[in-house]
């Protein structure tokens, strides 16, 4: 099918070589490990036959563009324009390998050039790589980094960080005998436990992480003074940031952060069931040679003519081997791209616009959303593009009701975070994307279904 | 020109819905001290601007479409456009991670199928799809090997892994970066694994052992079984490298050579783009008595429901490695083109693969311009020096490689792996036609012969390129890293300039 | 290429004695073999050099070679004109090159140390081989 080759030409090709049949060029796999007879899978679809099996497969999924999706929590149903859909197909950044020979590369490495420029620019970071695989493996990596710096074992993470990314970060430092602490936050305002953090810090840390908007949306106001405490104790401070709320929201440089990381798939990526999306990593310029992953630096050539190279490599795997500061080698290019498309596209004042209607359009949801009775916000602190609302109705009931009114409903935190106190508290998601009139949708089916458990 | 040097300040390329909510202000919703204060420098342009910067910049890059990419050890073969065309599909692109199970029964169901193909084709027990790449998929196995000797109380005292010199380097870097100790083997005198002394270095410190088969020189490890029954001799477990199963689709199985733990990379054997450095996916396999070690959630299939679920990690799981289920864009593609080759399919892209290495090979070896270090026949790649041409005219590898750029042709692997000087490292892949090859041949013999008679034409090459050689030096020296970093620079610059004037 | 005056480690470091004091840096041969230097990582003043063991690394586009101390000290200073101009090991290995200056521990591990004609006929060894590090 994608073979190109005729039995002619098969023929001629192994009297080339000096064999009779094409048996002979696997006689070095001893005859014992062969494979008897063929695999055990389906057999050969047309591309017709595959087009139905695979429309069959999509359709039983609900998708966003029928259901109107109120789901946030590290993956973002944001506006993406057609064109960078119709700028990354193209085959010549679809189908190349990462740009190891600069002078036939030179598209791939401007535009991942450009991309590290602008997170730079939106993170307030002096420097940024060229992608990680995504925000957990990167605030993973972030903490392995911050550890090697200090010498220090501990990380100090607050448990109103991602879950998934607290896991991840978990299992990374696990690997090396480094140690993970939980950090409490402040159950009346959602943010971090500023009191409880400078008390960790008595005792030496590598790095406290402040996730802001935080897992539950809340805008970590004290952020700055966490990052303060954080160096007055040696420490690195770590943020995980989204995106787009960077356009408003203070940027992980003016917070004093080291080092800045987060999934960058709210700028233009797919949300294709979670991946693949990509994880950006950008820190303070005396980092800069402890940053894992590619990074790509302007030069000259010959002619003195501007170019673009992979600089710095010497930080990586294929140098450095085992004292390399990362194993990555295949990063997420392909997605970064679709970023950097994304945010030339919107430039400064339209990604604004994006972040400023995710601010308005989540609260015009949180404000309608409060008055249905027994409907409250858990947290005071100020929120972003998410919120955690009590809903008097069991998880298994109230999604039922939405997907009923054609909705896929906010996320049932017990569904990942364990504990009582979570039974009936949900994480709205209110992006650009959701328009007035979805949002009153789901406040009338939301009623519903209180007023149907209410009534039972 | 760079993407901050186009446009104009004001100019705007995607206009969003107008606002249908009430908006309040700003400093209602934001306090004002956790807001940005700096002001933020992105390109402002129109959507014409913007296509036309990302299509000159496409016209500068090498691609599989574009043309030949032997890059050896990479499989960089076509990826069919069908694969595309679904992953766009609504219902693969348009769900979300968190969305009810019952919601999304086409992914999981697709997911599970993918777990089965695998495992089918790997020889292994279970399937996790989570890791991201190959190299994730390597940390994840180690992952596993620390949990296994853990599980047994022997992870204290199992403090090694073995990796042979001819390795990738992200074998030594993945078991640093799980907290190994990296042992080296050397090849022996054929390419392959020294089993006397790797028989020396076993012992009660031993890990596991990571190997590629075949290795990265091409060449098919003979002794495998032998290496396994050493390594698990000595308590420790196997690990596969996927990187090269290309070479063995449906002709043997890492599972029936002795490996406990195995990855593949879906962006080279299954065909799925590699989108400029990535995204890729790593699949990872394991026999039987790894499954409770494996990271959550994978997909089961409940035959009394009916239905496809996310199985959470058991207790003795290594812990989570990724966000959400892995990268399930990746998957779908992967799982389109399995199902459009099956099983003869699968085998006949082996075939192909190994026939092209072997006929390229066989023309280059004829020329007698260039060495090759290992007599025997390769696998799907193989690897050749240029030896002759540094001693001769003092050329590198590097060099020949950039003057086949000006042939119309992507250079192979240089300078990889370590064991062979100025190594040459050629994986046609299955996808290249006959007559591709041929040219490709005449052009390396073409090299070699300007190597000896006009070895100035190669060290200045390419000649035909946007840019010639650039200067890695200075790139390194002083970093230009972006445009606040080069703005930083050109204000220098301009401050010494007045000094001077 | 080998000054006289100097100490010669097989690791192509050289040592100059002054006193209790020594400066450290690397070879014309190592420098040359390492091609252009791109980035020098330093210790810092108060470390502790073990004899044989590495204590810096210098870097050029695609290597990394660690930097072995020919002889144990504590580091009383380092050339921190490394850190803006990493070119100075290429262009002046035994002068403006120099990496650091230590308070010798043992000074009877200068007498491990060869001497110029030893290095040069080492170096010449390894030439022939066309081995490299």
């Amino acid at each position: 099918m994608f073979l190109p080759h005729t039995e002619t030409e098969r023929r001629e090709m192994l009297r080339t070589i000096g064999v009779n049949a094409l048996e002979q060029l696997f006689a070095d796999i001893p005859s014992a490990l062969r494979l008897k007879g063929q695999l055990n899978l389906p057999p050969s679809a047309s591309e017709a036959e595959i087009w139905r099996e695979l429309r069959r497969l999509a359709a039983v999924n609900r998708d966003l563009d029928t259901y109107p999706c109120f789901l946030g929590a590290g993956a973002y149903d944001h506006l993406i324009p057609a064109a960078v859909t119709s700028i990354v197909s193209r085959g010549e950044f679809l189908t190349a390998y990462t740009p190891y020979q600069a002078e036939i590369s030179q598209g791939e490495l401007q535009a991942m050039w450009e991309y590290q420029s602008m997170m730079v620019e939106l993170t307030g970071m002096d420097v940024a790589n060229s992608s990680m695989y995504d925000g957990a493996t990167a605030l993973a990596e972030a903490a392995l980094l911050a550890s090697a710096v200090t010498g220090q074992r501990r990380v100090l993470v607050p448990q109103n960080v991602h879950p998934e990314y607290r896991e991840v970060t978990a299992t990374y430092l696990r690997a090396r005998g480094l140690e993970m602490v939980d950090l409490p936050f402040d159950r009346s305002s959602g943010q971090v436990d500023l009191a409880a953090l400078a008390k960790e810090l008595e005792v030496a840390a590598a790095a406290v992480v402040v996730q802001n908007p935080n897992f539950f949306g809340i805008i970590e106001t004290e952020a700055k003074q966490a990052v303060e405490l954080a160096h007055k104790a040696g420490a690195l401070a770590i943020v995980v940031a989204d995106p787009i709320s960077l356009a408003i929201l203070t940027p992980p440089g003016e917070l004093g952060a080291d080092i800045a990381v987060g999934n960058g798939q709210p700028l233009g990526n797919p949300i294709s069931f979670g991946g693949p999306h990509f994880g950006f990593f950008a820190a303070r310029q005396e980092l800069l040679r402890r940053l894992p992953g590619r990074i790509v630096g302007e030069t000259v050539d010959r002619q003195g003519r501007r170019g673009f190279v992979l600089a710095l490599q010497t930080r990586e795997q294929h140098i450095r081997r085992e004292k390399a500061t990362s194993n990555i080698c295949t990063n997420q290019a392909h997605n970064a791209l679709m970023a950097a498309v994304y945010l030339a596209l919107l430039g400064p004042q339209g990604l604004r616009e994006v972040a400023e209607a995710c601010l308005q359009k989540s609260h015009y949801a949180a404000e309608r959303l409060q008055q249905i009775p027994g409907c409250s916000l858990a947290f005071s602190g100020p929120f972003y593009q998410e919120f955690v609302l009590t809903i008097p109705v069991e998880p298994a009931e109230l999604t039922r009701q939405l997907l009923a009114a054609g909705i896929i409903g906010p996320l049932p935190l017990a569904s990942l975070l364990p504990g009582e106190e979570w039974a009936h508290k949900y994480l709205v998601c209110v992006t650009e994307a959701r328009s007035r009139e979805e949002i009153d949708r789901l406040v009338t089916a939301v009623t519903w279904a209180v007023n149907a458990a209410a009534g039972a | 020109m760079t993407i901050f040097e186009r446009g104009a300040p004001g100019r705007r390329a995607y206009r969003l819905p107008v606002l249908d909510v009430p908006a309040k202000p700003l400093d209602e919703l934001v306090p004002p001290r956790a807001r940005r204060q700096g002001p933020l420098l992105l390109p402002e342009l129109s959507e014409l601007e913007v296509i036309r910067h990302y299509t000159d910049l496409s016209h500068r890059n090498w691609a599989v479409d574009v043309g030949f990419y032997p890059l050896g050890s990479c499989t960089m073969k076509y990826n069919p456009r069908i694969n595309e065309a679904v992953a766009a599909l609504p219902g693969f692109s348009r769900i979300h991670p968190y969305q009810p199970e019952e919601t999304v029964q086409g992914a999981l169901e697709l997911m599970y199928r993918l777990q089965q193909y695998l495992a089918e084709i790997t020889g292994m027990h279970a399937i996790t799809l989570a890791p991201a790449a190959g190299a994730h998929g390597e940390f994840l196995g180690l992952l596993l090997v620390q949990a296994y000797h853990r599980h047994r109380g022997e992870e204290k005292s199992r403090r090694q892994i073995i990796v042979p010199d001819s390795a990738h380097g992200t074998n030594p870097a993945s078991a640093a970066l799980a907290g190994y100790e990296v042992v080296v083997v050397p090849s022996n005198k054929e390419g392959g694994v020294d089993v006397e002394e790797l028989r020396r270095l076993v012992g009660p410190a031993t890990a596991g052992l990571m190997l590629t088969n075949p290795n990265t020189l091409g060449l098919f490890e003979k002794e495998i079984t032998e290496i396994a029954s050493i390594v698990h001799g000595a308590g420790g477990l196997l690990y596969y490298d996927g990187a090269n199963m290309n070479a063995i689709l449906g002709v043997c199985r890492p599972g029936d050579m002795g490996f406990d733990i195995v990855h593949l990379n879906l962006h080279k054997t299954f065909s799925t783009p590699h989108g400029g450095g990535g995204p890729g996916a790593g699949a990872i396999g394991v026999t039987e008595r790894l499954i409770p070690f494996l990271p959550g959630p994978r997909v089961e299939y409940d035959a009394t429901s009916g239905k496809y679920r996310l199985q959470p990690a058991g207790p003795l799981s290594v812990g989570r490695i990724k966000e959400f289920y892995g990268h399930f864009g990746v998957m779908v593609r992967a799982y389109t083109y399995i199902r459009m080759l099956g099983p003869t399919g699968l085998r006949q892209v082996a075939e192909a693969a190994v026939l092209n290495a072997n006929y390229l090979q066989a023309r280059l070896r004829a020329s007698g311009l260039y060495v090759f270090p290992y007599s025997r026949r390769c696998m799907h790649e193989f690897v050749c020096s240029a030896r002759r041409q540094r001693e001769e005219s003092g050329l590198r590898a590097t060099d020949l490689a950039k003057r086949l750029i000006d042939y119309g042709y992507h250079p192979p692997t240089v300078a990889f792996p370590l064991v062979v000087e100025e190594a040459l490292m050629c994986e046609p892949t299955e996808t290249e036609a006959k007559e591709t090859l041929d040219g490709f041949a005449e052009a390396l013999i073409a090299v070699a012969r300007e190597a000896k008679e006009n070895p100035d034409v190669i060290r200045e090459a390419p000649h035909t390129t946007p840019v010639s050689r650039l200067d890695e030096v200075r790139a390194n020296r002083n970093p230009v890293l972006n445009w606040r970093m080069r703005q930083a620079v050109v204000q220098k610059e301009k401050g010494r300039e007045e000094e001077r004037g | 290429m080998y000054p006289e005056d100097l100490r010669y480690s097989s690791e192509h470091e050289w040592v100059k004695v002054e006193g209790n004091k020594a400066r450290i840096g690397v070879t014309h041969y190592a420098q040359s073999e390492l091609g252009d230097v791109v980035f020098v990582d330093l210790p810092s003043v108060g470390d502790t050099l073990v004899a044989g063991q590495a204590f810096a690394v210098i870097e050029s586009v695609k290597s990394v070679s660690d930097v072995y101390a020919p002889v144990s000290g504590t580091v009383v200073a380092v050339n921190d004109r490394l850190s803006d101009s990493p070119e100075l090991i290429n262009q002046s290995p035994y002068e403006d090159g120099w990496i650091v200056e230590v308070e010798l521990s043992d000074p009877s591990e200068l007498d491990n140390l060869m001497t110029a004609d030893e290095y040069r006929a080492s170096v010449a060894g390894e030439e022939a081989d066309g081995g490299e590090d």
